[in-house]
């Protein structure tokens, strides 16, 4: 099963290693992690989203990361009500004005924003839920992709509690 | 005040009472030895940085105080790894001092340079790079707080060698600020109660204390429930000496090596009340089967180690601190008749007991483990702290050697690091100086430290070292007699050397015995020789150490030795 983690800690250095160190010692999958600063200056929030057999090895991985000094918290978002989402920017070669044009309306479709535009080639910049971004990738494999390049995603729980306060 | 970084550590190490340090120098820690050295602060310079963090874990086992140790950048550290890690996996503090190559060196491959806190990030409990001077009153500050509560660990703090130079304005942070992490931890009240009603259920209760129970110095109040309720208790390897050894219903340590009234009262409690321990492959043997009747009670401070192997019906996560007393309190409150109720279940265990005792085969006028234990147990007090090293002899020495006392047993429980002994025992005895220190080593650990007998009579730390001699590496080479035809590769060693001529070269005296006949007038030198001394006493390289539980098979299937044949039904 996926989960999705919210992990606070202290904003310094070595702490996305300690972070992603314990995780891949204990053997457990990260399928996509990031880090950022927060709206407190000296707390960082990493978002890891982990694929886990089952409960045990889940509540292995959360309190062996609460352990961790630098760790201030541990929450996984399953628990209750998130939102999820994922930027994607890819590059597509697009040697002729048709595929341009093609192009130009998939993005249309897609919501997705073209933000370089180049003789031969564009980029296309798409935020969305994960199955969307997933949509929007599996149509432009029938162009030539040049480049793909993905945040994973990141996550909020919905309502008025903030992680911090959960 | 304003000083220089490496003067301002050592004010540091005094604020936080530290009384010896162990270390070897080196060219990042030039300028924290010249402080070091204008300092009171004892230092002892050991023969390798392995010994000097092997002693500072013996000196934190044997006191309850934090070890201290520095080594210099590079290999010096990295000779200190196997330490921390020894540290890491018994929860041992320790605050590890290293020096780095200089800021704007670091990350160019420089001479000496090793990312260390890279390194020891999985085996230690915490760790610091500064490089920044005024970082570094809080960074000791914070170090020694939690190498030393909560569950205790080894920390690192790797500090660059022109910080050593640098000046601050020095002031001791009063306290320590950490969001992350809690050192004081205290559990749910009714956890405690639902464990105190389990026991009441219980008809067939079994303690098994485990190296928490002496961390946390709740031994007294231990020993008063089981006393007081007639509860049949096992130990661990760790939690050897929290409840004493000769105390009739103490039925010796569980495990693959452990006693067969252990093990069957393991598999035939209704009650299992784990303290301080964390169900180590080497205690359950087959995890499916382990306690097979019982419902799990499991107090420990971890977290983590709630669930991690066995499954807990009631788990109190919490301080040994904070729970051992309220659960004591309780059950002594109690008008229940414990005695009258677990005395058939007490007659059962003791009757194992009496059946099947550890024991050595008699081979002719050879000296048998036994019959070694039993003359040195005759001549210590309940004062003395044992050591040991890794192998056959430290099997030997959790079954034979009867321990009274919390932290007078000193092993290397979870890395079994060959080699530890030596400088543990000269790091126990050093914190204890009033305390008669007996190191049981065997041929292969002995070697692996013993440049640390010249430190031992540099310094005059009086260890009696008994060296458990057979010419063979005997775990291994029993492991390979029992499962692997007998062929017995790299683990004979005809040349071995003459370990009483080894330590005389280095200063500290030894003594051979060859048989039964001279052990007592061998021991007589040992004990009566002033300062450190050495006893290399010839044993048969058969004898090996029973009962068995092999590796994954259940408790109750132990092999209880060669003429007795077969295992326990």
């Amino acid at each position: 099963m996926r989960q999705h983690l919210a992990i606070l800690c202290d904003n310094k250095p070595g702490v996305l290693t300690h972070v992603a160190g314990l995780i891949s010692r204990r053997a457990i999958n990260i399928e996509c992690i990031n880090a950022g600063y927060t709206e407190e200056p000296d707390v960082t929030r990493i978002n890891i989203v982990v694929t886990v057999d089952n409960k045990w090895e889940l509540d292995q991985a959360v309190n062996q990361l609460a352990k961790l000094i630098d760790v201030i918290k541990v929450v996984n978002l399953d628990d209750a009500p998130f939102v999820s989402y994922e930027l994607a920017m890819v590059k597509v070669k697009c040697p002729d004005a048709q595929i341009r044009a093609e192009l130009t309306n998939l993005a249309q479709l897609f919501n997705a924003k073209i933000v370089d535009v180049q003789p031969r080639s564009l980029v296309l910049r798409i935020t969305g839920r994960e199955d969307h971004v997933q949509a929007t990738l599996d149509m432009l494999q029938h162009y030539e992709v040049l480049e793909i390049a993905r945040t994973g995603q990141i996550s909020l729980s919905r309502g008025l509690v903030p992680v911090k306060d959960m | 005040m304003r000083m220089i970084g490496a003067k301002a550590l050592i004010e540091c190490l005094k604020r936080e009472h530290v009384e010896v340090v162990f270390g070897y120098p080196g060219g990042s820690v030039l300028t924290l030895y010249n402080e070091l050295y204008k300092s009171n602060i004892p230092h002892v310079l050991t023969g390798h940085e392995q010994g000097a963090v092997h002693a500072a874990d013996g000196y934190a086992r044997a006191t309850g105080r934090t070890g201290v140790c520095f080594a210099t950048s590079g290999p010096g550290v990295c000779n200190m790894v196997t330490g921390i890690a020894t540290a890491y996996m018994d929860s041992i503090p320790l605050v590890v001092f290293s020096g780095q190559v200089a800021t704007n060196l670091i990350g160019r491959d420089s001479f000496q340079e090793a990312d260390i806190s890279g390194i020891t990030t999985p085996i230690t409990k915490h760790n610091y790079l500064v490089k920044n001077v005024n970082d570094l009153p809080r960074v000791v500050r914070e170090a020694f707080y939690i190498a030393g509560t909560g569950r205790p660990g080894p920390v690192l703090v790797d500090i660059a060698k022109d910080v050593f130079d640098r000046e601050l304005e020095f002031e001791y942070p009063e306290t320590v600020h950490l969001r992350g992490y809690n050192g004081n931890v205290k559990g749910r009240e009714e956890d405690v109660v639902a464990a105190v009603e389990a026991l009441r259920q219980a008809k067939k209760p079994l303690f098994l204390t485990g190296g928490g129970v002496l961390t946390s110095g709740t031994s007294a109040l231990v020993c008063d429930i089981v006393k007081k309720a007639g509860i049949p208790v096992v130990t661990t390897l760790m939690g050897k000496g929290c409840v004493p050894d000769t105390w009739n219903l103490h039925l010796g340590m569980a495990g693959m090596h452990g006693s067969y009234a252990a093990n069957m009262a393991i598999t035939d409690c209704d009650l299992l009340v784990a303290v301080g321990a964390r169900f180590d492959d080497r205690v359950t043997g087959d995890v499916e089967n382990f306690a097979p009747n019982a419902r799990i009670v499991h107090f420990d401070i971890d977290k983590v180690e709630i669930n991690k192997i066995v499954q807990a019906d009631i788990s109190v996560n919490g301080d040994l601190r904070w729970s051992m007393p309220l659960f004591a309190d309780r059950v002594l409150s109690l008008a229940d008749d414990w005695d009258g109720r677990f005395a058939s279940w007490r007659n059962d265990v003791l009757a194992h007991k009496a059946a099947h005792p550890f024991a050595s085969q008699p081979m002719g006028r050879a000296v048998t483990p036994q019959l070694l234990f039993e003359a040195v147990q005759a001549r210590t007090d309940a004062d003395t702290i044992a050591v040991t090293d890794v192998g056959q002899h430290q099997m030997w020495a959790a079954q034979f050697y009867q321990v009274e006392k919390p932290r007078h047993f000193v092993t290397s429980g979870g890395l079994g690091t060959m080699g530890y002994g030596l400088p543990a025992a000269m790091g126990a005895r050093l914190g204890r100086p009033q305390n008669t220190v007996v190191l049981f080593t065997g041929d292969g650990s002995i070697l692996m430290n013993c440049q640390e007998f010249s430190t031992l009579h540099r310094y005059n730390v009086e260890v009696k070292v008994i060296v458990f001699h057979n010419k063979v590496l005997g775990m291994v080479n029993q492991w390979q007699r029992l499962f692997y035809n007998g062929v017995q590769a790299a683990s004979v060693i005809p040349d071995f050397p003459d370990m009483d001529k080894v330590s005389a070269a280095m200063g500290v005296p030894g003594f051979r015995v060859t048989s039964r006949d001279d052990l007592e007038a061998g021991l007589d030198k040992l004990f009566r020789t002033p300062g450190p001394a050495l006893l290399d006493v010839v044993i048969p390289e058969e004898e090996k150490v029973y009962p068995m539980v092999p590796g994954g098979k259940r408790l109750d299937e132990m092999i209880l030795g060669e003429t007795e044949g077969g295992t326990a039904e």
